[in-house]
């Protein structure tokens, strides 16, 4: 544990003592989450500045979605720290937006690709009022940014897989947040819309804003991420990807998974420690 | 049919439970959470009981707080055994609503004695009775019922309409919800709080067995037709009412035995027809008589009978042009031997004669009676009496002869038969 907690400091120009000076984007002290009195994550520490796209990677069962949904207070967490740009998440809800799996919704529920795309700006519409003309307008445009501005009459079971994911990057994108948390956002989607996600997360990152993603295609991390948070149970390693996409670390991560872990170390490729 | 101002009630009744049902079940169906209506409508049981106790009144505010308390109490436990038990929630749901009506159940057995409730009143409703315990509202007479039921829908669709967005968002992305800090929590426990108000208003009219189909069809319907949560709502609610106007005029036409519309109509019928075979053989007999030059009458030797023009012609004759309760009378009247037809013309047989001389018995009896004891005058005493001779059986028959022993003849002077 020592080791992986000076590496993580190391990769962390703030350091840990003073969030306030010059907070990273991302604080978190500590955090521990159970299911049943069953761990599930443990201890964790991390430090992610601003404006990164940050990877989440590590096996099946590692705790990926639950390190999102305990950081966004949607799962309760036995104990720990979470700081948004200095500040507890609860006072910054309005500046982090969620993309949560393609799958934990119902496609068969009847709204418009619109209707859900003006979610992301409930929030901001405020209780007990409509969703008026403006903010349709504003949903639209953002349908507009993800190339999906044909289909906003369209109910959101006659989507495709990779639209479903495009209207949901949408919603998040109205939301106007500062921090995005995306649950594999690339889960069952083709290439080309893939390639259009990825494209609109670099933009967003050119704006300054940080957006994590649960990812699972290792082949692809050196090429997406800046950042990159290797999870079982434990953060085994987090920092620049350059630094901690290792032979080592992987195998850290993903223990004897040997068939994936040969793959992994086909596209680390010339990168040995 | 007939329709009163009562089938008007229960209509409104089961329409307002319907709509009520609709609007809060729809987000239970959205949720996929339909179990959940039945858990509540049981587990309201307990919660209805101890109010009847506590209070001995049916639709107190106690009741509905009770039912509220019930209906986050059920959502929780449900919760709690879904985590605790790790069972899946349909099984949680079903553990937690036996118990809660198992308790429910025996209060009420137990308090029986001393509160107006029966397990089976809340199990199947009485809708029909919702007419009979009227409150006064702006001075109207409006059924208690109705106005329980009208004030819960008008809470439904407040909630659905202010909270219209949160509601869609809680049931579709729960996560999402939690996320912009709107809550699906309080989203969820704020519907189980009115399914829960809901089923307590609606127990009494439709049962808490039918509420869990209000609460559930209408929105299982609706979500097969419609891309919308608007038209969702809109048809749910309108599948709601018509369900409860085409459920009371199938129940109405079908399945009450006595005083359904069938049953009446056909009760009308053969008392129609009674009546005019009655006017027949009344018509066929008189025309056996003649008029002597005292004006009395007397019996002509040879009857030449009538054919169906003089039937419908004749002074007295009930039978308008082109009827068809004459000749379905005729059909009865000749199947029972009552009248013989030759050639176009009918005859009284023998045993036709004998009703007839019974029913002018009747009929003169009667006659007499209304000369002699109400001073009827002469010309106004032939209609009461063709009313009366057609419900005067034999025992009325013989009082009034027996009042008019020696008379034998009627007060225009024409023989009473014997």
């Amino acid at each position: 544990m020592d080791i992986l907690k000076n590496h993580n400091q190391s990769t962390n120009k703030q350091g840990a003592g003073s969030p306030t000076a010059n907070p990273p984007a991302l604080f978190v002290r500590d955090l521990t989450v159970a299911y049943n009195r069953k761990p599930v994550l443990w201890d964790i520490d991390l430090d992610v500045p601003s404006a990164v796209v940050a990877g989440i990677v590590g096996p099946n069962g590692a705790g990926k979605s639950t390190l999102i949904k305990a950081i966004l207070d949607l799962v309760p967490h036995t104990s720990g720290n979470v700081e948004i740009f200095g500040r507890p998440y609860k006072e910054q809800r309005l500046i982090v937006g969620y993309v949560p799996q393609r799958e934990s919704v119902d496609w068969t529920y009847p709204i418009t690709a619109l209707e859900l795309v003006a979610m992301g700006l409930y929030r901001k519409i405020g209780w007990f009022k409509p969703v008026t003309a403006r903010y349709r307008e504003r949903a639209r445009e953002a349908m507009d940014q993800v190339g999906m501005a044909d289909f906003a009459d369209r109910q959101i079971s006659r989507l495709s897989g990779g639209q479903q994911q495009r209207i949901f990057l949408a919603r998040a994108l109205v939301q106007d947040a500062s921090m995005y948390f995306m649950d594999e956002p690339f889960a069952g989607v083709d290439a080309s819309t893939e390639e259009a996600i990825m494209a609109i997360l670099q933009e967003l990152r050119e704006q300054g804003k940080t957006v994590f993603v649960v990812h699972h295609d290792l082949e692809t991390v050196r090429r997406y991420f800046d950042h990159l948070i290797m999870l079982n149970m434990r953060v085994v390693a987090a920092g620049a990807c350059s630094e901690v996409f290792t032979e080592e670390n992987l195998r850290r991560t993903y223990g004897g998974r040997l068939t994936l872990l040969d793959r992994a170390v086909d596209a680390i490729g010339g990168i040995k420690p | 049919m007939i329709w009163t101002s009562l089938d008007t009630w229960i209509v409104v009744a089961a329409a307002l439970a319907g709509l009520a049902s609709a609007l809060v079940g729809s987000f239970l169906v959205l949720k996929k959470m339909s179990m959940m209506g039945d858990a509540i409508s049981h587990a309201v049981l307990p919660g209805i009981a101890v109010a009847f106790i506590l209070t001995s009144s049916h639709a107190s505010g106690v009741m509905f707080l009770g039912a509220a308390v019930i209906g986050v109490l059920t959502a929780v436990l449900v919760q709690l055994v879904q985590r605790y038990g790790r069972l899946e929630q349909g099984a949680a749901m079903g553990v937690v609503f036996t118990v809660l009506f198992a308790v429910g159940l025996i209060l009420i057995e137990q308090a029986a004695q001393h509160v107006d409730i029966h397990p089976e009143h809340v199990l199947f409703g009485a809708v029909e009775l919702v007419p009979l315990y009227t409150l006064q509202l702006f001075g109207l007479a409006i059924p208690r019922g109705v106005a329980v039921l009208g004030v819960i829908t008008v809470v439904n669709l407040a909630v659905v309409v202010l909270f219209f967005k949160e509601l869609r968002l809680a049931g579709f992305d729960p996560a999402l919800a939690d996320a912009l800090g709107i809550g699906s929590g309080r989203m969820h426990y704020l519907l189980m709080v009115l399914v829960a108000l809901t089923t307590v208003a609606a127990f009494e009219v439709v049962g808490s067995i039918l509420v869990i189909a209000m609460l559930i069809v209408p929105g299982a319907t609706a979500h097969l037709l419609t891309k919308r949560l608007v038209s969702f709502l809109v048809v749910a609610c309108g599948v709601a009412v018509t369900a409860a106007v085409l459920g009371h005029v199938a129940a109405a036409l079908l399945t009450a035995p006595e005083n359904g519309v069938i049953p009446q109509a056909l009760t009308l019928l053969h008392r129609r027809v009674v009546v005019a075979r009655q006017d027949i053989l009344g018509l066929l007999v008189r025309h056996t008589e003649t008029f002597s030059t005292k004006g009395n009458a007397v019996l002509v030797p040879e009857p030449t009978g009538l054919n169906l023009q003089q039937l419908r012609s004749l002074p007295g004759s009930p039978f308008p042009a082109g009827s068809g309760m004459l000749r379905l009378a005729l059909i009865t009247l000749r199947l029972s031997g009552s009248v013989s037809r030759t050639g176009k013309r009918y005859y009284l047989t023998p045993q036709g004669m004998k009703q007839a001389h019974e029913l002018l018995r009747s009929h003169r009896l009667w006659e007499r009676f209304f000369h002699d004891e109400g001073n009827v005058l002469l010309d106004e005493l032939h209609p009461a009496a063709d009313y009366l001779e057609h419900y005067t059986d034999g025992e009325l028959r013989e009082a009034l002869a027996h009042k008019y022993t020696g008379e034998g003849r009627d007060p225009r002077g024409n023989k009473i038969p014997d």
